[in-house]
């Protein structure tokens, strides 16, 4: 929540020698101080999170975002790297008296690499710019995330974000090859590159998913595929949730891994059909979408086999899209479901469980329990193929205690997801949001070492404190006997620090 | 302090790791004997390096010490298969062959094919193994979806879990890909798995010359087949033959076999794999290289090796493997020095004893080796774990 600070205190008096610097660095014109101005940044895609950050600085070029990244590690000053800020999880929330450091200027994208199926972009390019400019080489790139007309590389890279096509195709860490990354400290790394592999750790798989902690991506090098030979999708209803759930269980049991399989419910596509007219069958308690990719032989055959499977499950509409508009118009109304709810109830919660994909049908039914026993509606909609829920929470914010309620209701299906051996979030990421959550899915040990590759990365903390981890982690030199030669200072490298 | 429970012994020539003996072997049965084990070295401030199926021992530099040996084949068990997830966790002793039998019976499979069939997991996950089917499936980092290891301390924590979509926390499982055991004794894994392909067909081209594989292997990547590998196998400098494989639906792999001919402008097809797949070249005379490089880079890296070198490439991956005969040892620098432009590097898989000590097995490690360093203090500040295994010494 948004604080105004009456009295000047130690950490604004810092801000403020910090913006000089900053201002001298990058030049007075990319740096915000306006409250008007700071206030638009005030949150991300979380809108129930909000603090104003104490500075903003615009980068537009990797020397910007080097010079702000040093400046802040010299003045002890945090930093919260933002691309678009569509993130869900309020993982670009601000720190009030810190810098947030705007990466949507870095647009530059590289010429594609056809030969090697590459192409290096800067972390703000869009996501589906980098599709664009592959297709004329019948490359792609495979990460989709349903925001993917308007959030970064970047963001994207922080979050390891997925989309609809995952369950194939795998996530963003499945298809960056190469980072360069300013280190909390303002050092340059280079981790991954072009080819596959390099000796040493892999330190971009750490990297990618760190939502922002560990450093600034500036540029990224990523794996383009080859657009399939033939596409098909099928848009299917159903009368019950059971059994568009046990659809799904059975095309993967028939040994099928479909490009897509993704589900929603009665209520989200009450809400699609409102906002996008999609035109989804009448009266389906339940829909999947399923997209089948690959060599024509082999998705002719296994879209025949998956078409049977839904009917022998009680499928009671199986449509085929027939032009690259119908595939369209089934994917709008599955890609727009968020903004969708918003037709039909004034306010939601969006929220990121994953569980084992056999437990479909418990979890639907344990979720609508819990909704009706506090009196609230929820809307579900999720990547089916891979288990990722997206229960929409609805409630009405101008009835007392509503909110509240939602909230709780949001949280007791996360954990209702860890208890079956899930996740918290299967793509979203934890953000500012869901870190008290990280204790019920990580023992503190399993939190403690995962802090071991912070202390490594950002010793201070200065790279988007209070995000992921419920209590940070202090980084220092842990008591116990000490043998051997320390492996900095028998590398050369100095003291231990 | 001795613990007691665990089972022990001295070690001998036998179970030398790279030439060096271990002081003592131990062979933990369950998560907490390694802890304990881990502790107790601890105190004791004595080095410890883990072993699987000994398959890759030989991998990387020898170690600077190895006083309490860690064989880890006690923790085999299956922990949980649910088919319908696809979706297995198996602790790290398990051999990958015995888990592969386990999953066959529910038409699945672990979709790894490294060559060395007595593979446990956890030195698959180590030493980051992978095989030709990497072509359509990845490596350890894209199928790890969980891992459980316990640290120099004793500390057992676990990252990831058992879904395949998972975004919560730290991703341990990738730093742990390829560590070679210097940040900790990985104890548990979890994967996903892919259903077993229900036919195969095999597209074999022999070609005069192997440089003519780079064109090839770039016109396949260009095309919209979907083989499973496409490897070459090369002297440089004779011949060399390609070899591409389908794995799908019987209609698919017919059509495809016939496609990829038609697009080769030759090749014989057949159901069968030739006997060398999935080998990598050379014998113990020879400095086996791991070799990895831009894609497209295949016929500047055959032309960057000395004649008459026997190579194996995945080729529209980047990665190849070349077995450098002892006497070109001294090429090594100069082998690096004409991959770089690629983004190649040469590691040293495994050398004759005698040249061991003297090769530099990493190469360089780019401008984040500091950072390397960095983690693994973290992990390991008293540098007890495979010590000298690792990048720079570490
Ligand atoms: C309608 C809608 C649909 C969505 N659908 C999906 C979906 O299908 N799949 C999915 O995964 N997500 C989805 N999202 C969430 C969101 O779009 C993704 O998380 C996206 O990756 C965020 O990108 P961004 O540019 O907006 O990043 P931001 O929100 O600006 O930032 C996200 C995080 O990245 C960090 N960051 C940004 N740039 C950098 C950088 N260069 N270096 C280091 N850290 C950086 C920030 O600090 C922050 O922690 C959806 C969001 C909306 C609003």
């Amino acid at each position: 929540m948004t604080a105004r600070l009456t009295a000047p205190t130690p950490a604004a008096g810092r801000t403020a020698a910090l913006t000089r610097r900053l201002r001298e660095a990058v030049g007075v014109e990319r740096v915000l101080t306006d409250p008007a101005q700071l206030r638009t940044y005030e949150c991300d895609g979380l809108t129930n999170f909000r603090v104003t950050p104490g500075v903003v600085v615009l980068a537009e070029s990797r020397q910007h975002v080097i010079d702000t990244v040093r400046l802040c590690a010299e003045a002890g000053v945090p930093f919260v790297a933002r691309g678009s800020g569509t993130g869900l999880s309020g993982g670009a929330l601000p720190v009030s008296e810190g810098v947030l450091l705007v990466l949507s200027r870095l647009r530059a994208i590289g010429p594609v690499d056809p030969d090697n199926a590459r192409v290096v972009v800067e972390p703000g390019v869009i996501n589906l710019w980098v599709t664009r400019d592959a297709s004329p080489h019948n490359l792609a790139y495979a990460p989709d995330p349903s925001s993917q007309q308007v959030c970064t590389i970047g963001g994207n890279v922080a979050e390891n974000a997925g989309g609809a096509h995952c369950l194939k195709y795998g996530f963003t860490v499945n298809h960056v090859v190469g980072a360069e990354v300013v280190l909390p400290d303002g050092s340059v790394v280079n981790l991954g590159g072009t080819a596959p592999e390099h000796p040493g750790y892999d330190l971009l798989g750490t990297f990618i998913g760190s939502e922002g902690t560990l450093g600034v991506a500036t540029s990224l090098t990523l794996r383009l595929v080859r657009a399939p030979e033939a596409v098909q999708t099928m848009l299917v209803g159903f009368r019950s949730v059971e059994d568009a759930a046990g659809t799904v269980g059975d095309i993967i049991a028939a040994g099928i891994l479909p490009a897509a399989i993704e589900m929603m419910d009665a209520l989200a596509i009450e809400a699609a059909e409102a906002a996008v007219h999609c035109g989804y069958p009448a009266g389906a308690v339940a829909v999947l979408v399923i997209e089948l990719d690959g060599p024509e032989v082999e998705v002719d055959a296994q879209f025949a086999q998956v078409e049977q499977i839904a009917l022998a499950r009680s499928a009671f509409e199986t449509r085929i899209a027939q032009s690259d508009a119908e595939r369209a118009l089934m994917w709008k109304g599955r890609k727009s479901a968020f903004a969708a709810v918003g037709r039909i109830s004034p306010a939601y919660f969006v929220q990121d469980g994953v569980i084992p994909r056999t437990q479909l049908p418990q979890v639907l039914t344990e979720i609508g329990r819990m909704a009706a026993a506090v009196g609230l509606r929820v809307a579900n909609v999720f990547h089916a193929g891979d288990g990722n829920l997206h229960p929409l929470v609805l409630y009405d914010d101008a009835v007392d205690g509503q909110a509240h309620d939602a909230e709780e209701l949001a949280s007791e299906i996360l954990e209702l997801c860890v208890s079956l051996g899930g996740s918290i979030t299967g793509e979203h990421g934890v953000g500012a949001e869901k870190r008290m959550k990280m204790a019920v899915q990580f023992t503190s040990d399993d939190l403690d070492t995962m802090q071991r590759v912070r202390c490594a990365f950002d010793p201070d903390g200065v790279a988007n404190p209070g995000k992921i981890f419920p209590t940070p982690r202090l980084c220092g030199e842990r008591p116990g006997p000490r043998t051997g030669e320390h492996p900095l200072q028998a590398a050369g490298l100095g003291e231990v620090f | 302090m001795v613990v007691t429970s665990v089972e022990r012994r001295p070690g001998t020539a036998e179970d030398a790791v790279a030439g060096v003996v271990p002081g003592e072997v131990v062979r933990p049965a369950s998560v907490q004997e390694v802890a304990e084990v881990l502790r107790e070295t601890q105190r004791e401030g004595r080095s410890v390096l883990a072993t699987g199926g000994r398959t890759k021992t030989g991998w990387a530099p020898p170690p600077a010490s190895v006083d309490v040996l860690i064989d880890t084949t006690g923790l085999d068990r299956l922990v949980e298969h649910t088919a319908g997830d696809l979706v297995v966790v198996a602790e790290a002793g398990m051999r990958l062959s015995a888990l592969q039998q386990r999953l066959r019976a529910a038409g699945q499979w672990l979709a790894l094919d490294p060559s060395e069939p007595g593979a446990t997991l956890g030195g698959v996950v180590s030493a980051n193994a992978s095989g030709p089917r990497r072509l359509r499936y990845g490596t350890v980092r894209d199928l790890l979806i969980g891992i459980t290891v316990v640290l120099a301390d004793g500390t057992v924590a676990a990252a990831g879990g058992k879904v395949v979509k998972n975004v919560a926390g730290y991703d341990l499982g990738k730093l742990y890909t390829g560590a070679h055991g210097s940040l900790g004794i990985v104890v548990s894994t979890s994967w996903r798995l892919h259903p077993l392909p229900a036919t195969r067909r095999v597209v074999v081209l022999d070609l005069a010359d192997p440089l003519d594989a780079g064109p090839l292997a770039l016109t396949l990547a260009r095309s919209t087949l979907t083989p499973a590998a496409v490897e070459v196998h090369a002297t440089t400098g004779g011949s060399a033959v390609l070899v591409v494989v389908f794995e799908a639906i019987p209609e698919s792999v017919r059509a495809q076999a016939d496609a990829t001919i038609a697009l080769l402008g030759g090749g014989r097809q057949g159901d069968d794999l030739p006997v060398e797949f999935g080998q990598r070249p050379g014998g113990d005379g020879d400095i086996v290289l791991r070799l990895a490089f831009a894609p497209a880079a295949l016929p500047a890296v055959l032309q960057a090796l000395p004649a008459g070198t026997g190579v194996t490439a995945s080729a529209c991956t980047g990665v190849a493997y070349a077995a450098l005969a002892a006497e070109n040892a001294n090429l090594l620098p100069a082998i690096r020095t004409a991959l770089a432009p690629h983004d190649g590097t040469a590691v040293v898989l495994s050398a004759p004893t005698d040249l061991r000590r003297e090769l530099d097995h990493w190469g360089p490690a780019g401008n984040a080796l500091g950072l390397m360093r960095r983690v693994k203090h973290s992990f390991d500040p008293d540098g007890r774990l495979a010590p000298g295994r690792f990048v720079g010494g570490m």
